[in-house]
């Protein structure tokens, strides 16, 4: 989901740029907010910022024959909704655009959007639907994840096909959908359960932190064995 | 770990195993496990799009990359097996006081 440095004109970076900082901003006093509250939570903040450091580095092959990354991104939403999260990416994002020339400061804009917005808000409105259809956690949490994956690299692909509307935005579309989509599949749905496994070790460790984060509600003997 | 997330576990290798028995046999020359993410590059530059910003610094070869790779992964698994670690034991802890 990458977009490399330079890939997009300079008017697409700016507009990125100006649609994902107010998110970032509000991301960053969401940060102090939650840790000033429960400041038992910063562990967890910063062990999703981990799980999305790992899961886009894996560059993992997929059934159309080439490699892509997961993003990591469901967790984190999970947690502590899209806001924060997508600090979390621009953290990432940063470190491979200049350690690894993998995306770039002039698509930072574009690919924060990608996983750090669009991603993260898909999977936090899964989970809740999720969640108020009575659903189990696990379920919620795989969708949530598994969907976040896949909406990153379809936004990746609508951001290009708009930057790149040739022939058409259609026919751009099919194409950098091809690239981006079908490959992301199979990973998306690794990603989901991977996150789940996470998800339910550390609801096992810390059932008190996430209750304080209203994740659930714990049965309500927490504590005894 | 419950049984659940050992099967859970043993379908993401099987996932990731798919693609090497599919192209077993097929490598770079074939077109095959290219990033995804670089393929984007030619379909755009096929349009007549020139890049107008260089990245400022490139690993200087494949090697490096794979450090700064596993480096990425090595600084978020530190984190993530530090804090859990930490919980598990304190729990432990708390689970004996009591």
């Amino acid at each position: 989901m990458h977009i490399m440095e330079g890939f997009l004109p300079w008017q697409w970076c700016l507009f990125w740029y100006l649609v994902s900082l107010p998110v970032v901003v509000y991301g960053v006093i969401q940060i102090k907010k939650i840790t000033d509250k429960n400041p038992e939570s910063k562990p967890l903040i910063a062990v999703s910022g981990a799980f999305m450091f790992v899961l886009s580095s894996l560059k993992l092959p997929s059934v159309t024959g080439s490699c892509s990354h997961p993003t990591g991104n469901g967790l984190g939403a999970v947690l502590f909704g899209p806001a924060v999260t997508s600090v979390l990416a621009v953290v990432t994002l940063v470190f491979q655009a200049l350690l690894l020339a993998h995306g770039g400061i002039t698509t930072l804009g574009a690919n924060t959007f990608s996983m750090g917005i669009v991603g993260p808000v898909v999977a936090w409105i899964i989970y809740k639907a999720c969640k108020n259809a009575g659903l189990s956690l696990s379920i919620g949490i795989f969708f949530a994840a598994f969907l976040g994956d896949l909406s990153t690299y379809v936004t990746t692909a609508t951001q290009l096909s708009l930057a790149f509307p040739i022939p058409t935005f259609t026919e751009a579309l099919i194409k950098f959908m091809i690239i981006f989509a079908f490959t992301q599949l199979p990973l998306a749905i690794a990603e989901g359960l991977l996150t789940v496994v996470i998800f339910d070790y550390i609801k096992k460790l810390r059932p008190d932190v996430l209750e304080k984060l209203e994740i659930f509600t714990a049965p309500k003997a927490i504590g005894g064995k | 770990m419950e049984k659940k997330h050992i099967l859970m576990l043993l379908a993401v290798v099987i996932i990731f195993a798919i693609p090497f028995l599919l192209y077993s046999g097929q490598g770079e020359e074939q077109g095959k496990f290219a990033g995804a993410d670089a393929s984007a590059g030619p379909v755009i530059e096929e349009t007549g799009y020139k890049p107008w910003f260089e990245p400022i610094w490139e690993p200087p070869s494949g090697e490096i990359e794979t450090l700064i790779f596993a480096l990425q992964a090595a600084i978020g698994a530190l984190i993530i097996g530090y804090f859990l670690g930490y919980y598990t034991a304190k729990r432990k802890l708390m689970r004996k006081t009591e």
